[in-house]
């Protein structure tokens, strides 16, 4: 009995241990490198002409510094509470809307159109004050709602190939698509330098990627049902560091 | 203008072995693919790097279409003396970018 007793609580405590895996843990160790260290990161080109977009006036003569100041002080942990709910719009958006509406309403400025390098420039240079910082989505009626639209879609098949997001990155994760390993998909990262693209893209680029990779219609950026998305992927990674700005293969 | 960052350590002791870093931002378009309209895209790359240390030519290279977007370079040389290292990058289209780093030998 008291053999019993003991296996089980091993087996609740193997259940409770946290077998939450970064896309980083799948890499070679020379891409895992090039995002260890700054110098030899790509995405910090991106996070350069992000700081200078910061202090740089548009529109109305604002700058996000002029409202926000110091970004390494005011922008700490906000890239990793997104998506959120925004009062404003009354809907859940995801750091890069926040963003393009904080540059249209406040800077009276023209919009920046998705996965511009201007926008992803600033998007990782506010990604980047939470590196280290746990995963941490907001509560809320609205962001759980999302997140429980998100949870549907990810366990929804779609495309020719009939694949939901769980059967590869639930169900098969370690395992191999072709010559490469599939992750846990579990979006810490984000923005990412992916060295696929040989350029910087956000979360939605990559969610597009893989529905495209299952022959899926693919939804248009900003598209409610990628945001969703997203809060599922962020309620999922709960907890998990902040690697932004990430390096993928 | 393009963005570059270029890592060299501040200081060194005289005769140590150092590693220079150095990335740079730039498409490196082949020549090869074609664009949203199956027209081929015309070249655009960075054709060669070179760096100087005191007007010294420690390190050159040639770019060629197969080396990817935003180029990063690394190599060694050795600590001579305090002074300046010039990094200058130069390609298509009149392409040209000079970044300058200063080194204390001790």
């Amino acid at each position: 009995m008291k053999t019993l007793i003991a296996m089980l609580a091993m087996t609740a405590a193997l259940a409770g241990g946290d077998e939450r895996k970064s896309g980083a843990h799948f890499m070679g160790a020379s891409t895992q490198a090039m995002q260890r260290d700054d110098t030899q990161n790509p995405a910090m080109l991106w996070v350069g002409d992000g700081a200078a977009l910061w202090t740089a006036t548009a529109g109305q003569g604002k700058s996000c510094a002029g409202c926000h100041g110091d970004a390494t002080v005011s922008m700490k942990g906000v890239a990793a509470r997104y998506p959120s709910f925004d009062t404003h719009s009354k809907r859940v958006i995801n750091l890069g809307q926040r963003i393009a509406q904080c540059r249209q309403t406040r800077q009276d400025a023209p919009p920046w159109k998705p996965e511009s390098r201007e926008l992803l420039a600033l998007e990782s240079y506010v990604a980047l004050q939470s590196r280290g910082m746990p995963v941490a989505p907001p509560g809320g009626p609205e962001v759980g709602l999302a997140a429980a639209r998100g949870k549907a879609v990810y366990f929804q098949r779609m495309g020719q190939l009939n694949l939901s997001c769980a059967q590869c990155h639930d169900e098969h994760w370690g395992k191999r698509l072709a010559g490469s390993t599939i992750p846990q998909g579990h979006a810490s990262a984000y923005p990412i330098y992916r060295l696929e693209w040989q350029d910087m893209g956000s979360l939605q680029r990559r969610l597009r990627n893989c529905m495209s990779g299952v022959r899926a219609e693919l939804p248009p950026y900003g598209a409610q049902e990628l945001v969703d998305l997203e809060a599922y992927l962020a309620a999922r990674a709960k907890g998990m560091a902040m690697e932004s700005p990430g390096v993928r293969p | 203008m393009a963005r570059a960052l270029v890592t060299v350590p501040a200081t060194a002791k005289r005769g140590e072995i150092i590693e220079i870093r150095a990335l740079i931002g730039h498409a490196m378009e082949t020549g090869y693919r074609p664009g949203p309209d199956g027209k081929i895209l015309a070249r655009d790359i960075i054709r060669s790097f070179s760096c100087r240390y005191n007007g010294e030519q420690v390190f050159a290279a040639e770019l060629h279409p197969a080396i990817s977007a935003n180029p990063y370079i690394a190599f060694f040389t050795v600590a001579a003396e305090s002074g300046t290292l010039e990094f200058k990058w130069e390609g298509d289209n009149g392409f040209t970018q000079t970044e300058t780093a200063r080194i204390a030998v001790t």
